[in-house]
């Protein structure tokens, strides 16, 4: 007896095999060379250039198809990064009138729709940020990166690769602000019908990637830019996949069944599984603080720098670093000792009880005369680390010294209420101490908008209202000094001050854990907040 | 008949006004400046301020109410807050997206749920009773967030068989009748089912064991009828009854459930509102509370003319 199979009966029943390995085999190889990240942002950070979502947004929908005039070097992770140039070859203050600022910018530079960058271009950009008169002026972008540019008075352009700003007075800091301000295409706005939610969905930027497609809250696609004009960043990767997934163990269970190769933040506690799959774990000091910002209106406890400073050795870092998984690093300041900004303190802030407990005592409290102070935090958000039990772990450490905490918890948009809001504002009655963890990225935000007198709210987040004249002094001089060398000097006087006084109760630093698959090669994760996922390959 | 519908027709105009009052006035009492999550954290307070008269955010309230309804009559539900774009895009997706999930755990959960009930109901304090009991007891304590993390953790991580999030391979978008599509769909459509199942089973049960003691009932035995044309009388005189738990359980799944849409990052109206809310994108919020708020009235119409079109009594009264 013989017996042949029919063709359609083979066919289909290849279909019906084919469909159901597809139905139970969801996570089969992937084409080569695409690269999954699950984001923390529950949403695509907005992509035409002025991200939102934080510095999230800046890392994976701006450096990615954007650059400044300034950029980040990311290349390495042993030091801390620094500013080189981006769109800009090259920029100088006039020594003779520092608020005058050249910017020789990069010839040859196209956008993604073919457009060339130009000074016009820049020009143009600033206006959409600066000026209100401007049709394409956009308020929502000015809110999200405007302040960044708040020192320009005017710029003009020069000639086509020549752009010149006047600053309202000399700012020194001004190229570490512009790596914020991202160059988008004015030639796509027009073809898109001047309209910037169309030009989200479409945008061309000067980046190493492009975008190919948006869904959002679900999902976008990058594709390299191979004619990216920095030839060392032209990206390896052929595709780029950005999901939100803002559930912190959806993103671990996502890279554990093989759907995303890279997550943001996955919780210490997964970590060690994460590794017994043999998943590799990146981290790596980064920019960033976790303090207490203490108030210094006359009614707060803190205005004893005896107190500031017992509390400051009162808190076991190295304890509070197991609770994290070992992931974070002992303050020792307001930035890492490595920093070119770190300075020379005298206050050594380390863990030591004896030392505080005799410094409140010396400052006139104790055991039956307790400091009480109100401190307002948030259960999550970006930055905060774990907060509630980071919190509860200070609380019982300064309940040791005889200083009582008491929480006022609210979510993280009130919580950026009420810091916008200043110690001084009638909602931040009793509260002595906001918790808000800060990037330390450039000289203004790290240190400056913290110490000067004239950026109490509602000019600036100098929250605490603290005044003190040699510190506007040292500010001041920093603004004005445009010898880098000089003015990292200068940066590390403010920050050695800041330590010898103990403006803050500084806690940790976040090391930014991200777990990725074994497949991803060539990560480099960067002392900083963004990435350059230029070199990264999957295979 | 007719009157009857066209009756309950002109109710939800009322109705559907106090929904969007409703809703504007819950979505501004709630505390939380809308536009504090959308600038940046340093944005100064001159932008703030004049986004606040862009948005239409410095009008009395009562003047933004009539502005919204306004453009709500017209079909416009504004833009989002956050990211510029039109809510009704955005919400459209998401519905469909959601739309997907709660037909599926309909499916599940009301078979399942009915037939269990049905079961259980007419073997009162049988075995299988008891069993269905325990069933639905589970399904309806059982915390579904829990579910839905132990399912992924055992079926995705540990077995490695079906997808643990998004709707399709690499969280790619919209729905299609594919395999992949399907098995994404699995962990999500049976944690979100297991509620409306529990639910269904114990109304199932209850009604189908009042109804078997009702005098007809014995009646219809005592006139030597079979259990076949029993249960027929018996169905008709439970339907009206399931029939609204049936509307009322899908009106909640059509919700979309913001912990398991946030559990699998499933696009839907949950995921959605979670994010509207903590953005405080008024009107994004205002939008997605709008139309599932008109879906429930849209339901209950449903249900009330599929009750009268059941039971005769109904339309009388």
């Amino acid at each position: 007896m013989t017996f042949t199979f029919s063709r359609r009966l083979v066919l289909a029943g290849a279909a019906a095999i084919a469909l159901s390995a597809a139905a139970f085999a969801p996570a089969t190889a992937q084409a080569q060379g695409t690269l999954r990240i699950g984001m923390t942002a529950a949403d695509i950070p907005l992509t035409h250039g002025s991200p939102d979502n934080g510095f999230e947004g800046f890392r994976f929908a701006g450096y990615t198809m954007y650059d400044g005039l300034v950029n980040w070097d990311l290349s390495t992770a042993d030091k801390p990064s620094a500013i080189k140039p981006g769109l800009a070859l090259s920029w100088e203050a006039d020594p003779k009138d520092t608020t005058k600022w050249t910017f020789k910018l990069r010839p040859g530079v196209k956008f993604h729709d073919g457009s060339a960058f130009d000074a016009k271009a820049v020009a143009w950009n600033f206006d959409k940020l600066l000026n209100k008169d401007a049709p394409h002026f956009d308020a929502r972008q000015a809110s999200l990166v405007g302040f960044r540019a708040a020192s320009i008075a005017s710029y003009k352009v020069v000639d086509d690769l020549t752009i010149e700003f006047t600053t309202k007075t000399p700012d020194s800091f001004l190229p570490y602000q512009l790596s914020f301000i991202l160059m988008a295409s004015p030639a796509q706005y027009e073809a898109v019908g001047k309209d910037w939610a169309k030009f989200a969905a479409q945008p061309s930027g000067t980046g190493p990637f492009k975008l190919e497609k948006l869904v959002p809250r679900e999902r976008a696609e990058l594709a390299a830019n191979k004619a990216y004009w920095d030839t060392a960043r032209v990206p390896k990767l052929d595709k780029l996949v950005l999901i939100p997934m803002p559930e912190a163990n959806t993103r671990t269970a996502a890279l554990l069944s093989g759907q995303v190769d890279v997550v943001e933040a996955p919780p210490p506690d997964t970590i060690p599984r994460l590794k017994s799959s043999g998943m590799q774990i990146s981290s790596n000091p980064y920019p960033h603080i976790w303090p207490y910002h203490l108030s210094r209106l006359p009614d707060s406890p803190w205005n004893d720098v005896r107190v500031r400073k017992a509390a400051n050795l009162a808190i076991d870092r190295e304890g509070l670093t197991e609770l994290l998984g070992g992931y974070a690093v002992p303050a020792k300041g307001h930035v890492v000792p490595g920093s070119a900004w770190y300075g020379k303190p005298s206050f050594d802030i380390k863990y030591d009880l004896a030392a505080a407990k005799k410094l409140m005592a010396e400052a006139g409290y104790g055991p039956g005369k307790p400091v009480k102070a109100k401190a307002i935090i948030s259960p999550s958000g970006s930055g905060q680390m774990l907060p509630l039990p980071m919190n509860e772990f200070i609380q019982q450490n300064l309940k040791e010294i005889g200083i009582e905490l008491e929480f006022e918890v609210m979510e993280i948009t009130s919580l950026i209420n009420r810091w916008r809001a200043g110690a001084k504002a009638e909602q931040n009655a009793g509260a002595s101490i906001i918790n808000f963890s800060y990037a330390t990225v450039d000289p203004f935000n790290a240190f400056v908008r913290f110490v000067k007198s004239d950026l109490h709210a509602p000019n600036g987040v100098n929250w605490g209202f603290y005044a003190d004249p040699a510190m506007d002094a040292l500010a001041a001089k920093a603004q004005n000094t445009f010898d880098k060398a000089a003015q990292d000097e200068i940066l590390g006087q403010i920050h050695a001050k800041m330590v010898d006084d103990a403006l803050f109760v500084w806690v940790v630093h976040d090391v930014a854990p991200r777990a990725l698959s074994p497949k991803v090669k060539g990560f480099v994760q960067a002392q900083n907040w963004f990435l350059d996922l230029s070199p990264v390959t999957v295979q | 008949m007719f009157t009857y519908i066209l009756r309950r027709i002109l109710y939800i105009v009322p109705i559907a006004l106090g929904v969007t009052l409703l809703v504007f006035g819950l979505v501004h009492i709630a505390p939380g400046d809308p536009l504090n999550a959308v600038v940046g954290p340093d944005a100064p307070a001159e932008v703030v301020e004049q986004l606040r008269r862009a948005y239409g955010f410095d009008q009395p309230l009562p003047i933004q109410y009539l502005i919204y309804l306004g453009h709500v009559l017209t079909g416009d539900l504004g833009q989002s807050v956050a990211t510029g774009r039109p809510v009704a895009a955005d919400l459209g997706r998401a519905l469909a997206n959601t739309l997907v999930l709660s037909i599926g755990a309909a499916l599940v959960g009301f078979t399942s749920g009915t037939l269990l009930g049905a079961l259980a109901g007419w073997h009162r304090g049988g075995l299988v009773d008891r069993f269905a009991t325990i069933l639905t007891l589970i399904g309806v304590s059982v915390p579904h967030y829990w579910l839905g993390m132990v399912l992924v953790i055992v079926l995705s991580v540990e077995l490695n068989l079906l997808p643990a999030m998004g709707m399709a391979p690499g969280g790619a978008a919209g729905w299609g009748f594919t395999g992949e599509h399907l098995a994404h769909a699995v962990l999500p459509v049976i944690t979100m089912s297991v509620i409306p199942m529990g639910i269904v089973a114990r109304s199932v049960r209850a009604t189908v064991a009042d109804v078997l003691h009702q005098e007809f009932v014995q009646a219809l035995r005592a006139k030597g009828l079979g259990r076949g044309p029993v249960l027929r009388h018996v169905v008709r005189n439970v339907a009206p009854t399931v029939v609204s738990v049936l509307g009322l359980q899908f009106g909640y799944l059509l919700g979309g459930s913001i912990l398991i849409e946030t559990v699998f990052s499933w696009p839907g109206t949950g995921f959605l509102l979670n994010e509207a809310i903590f953005k405080r994108d008024i009107p994004l919020l205002q939008g997605t509370i709008l139309m599932l708020g008109l879906f429930f009235v849209l339901l209950n119409l449903l249900v009330d003319i599929a009750q009268a079109a059941l039971d005769p009594r109904m339309r009388r009264s």
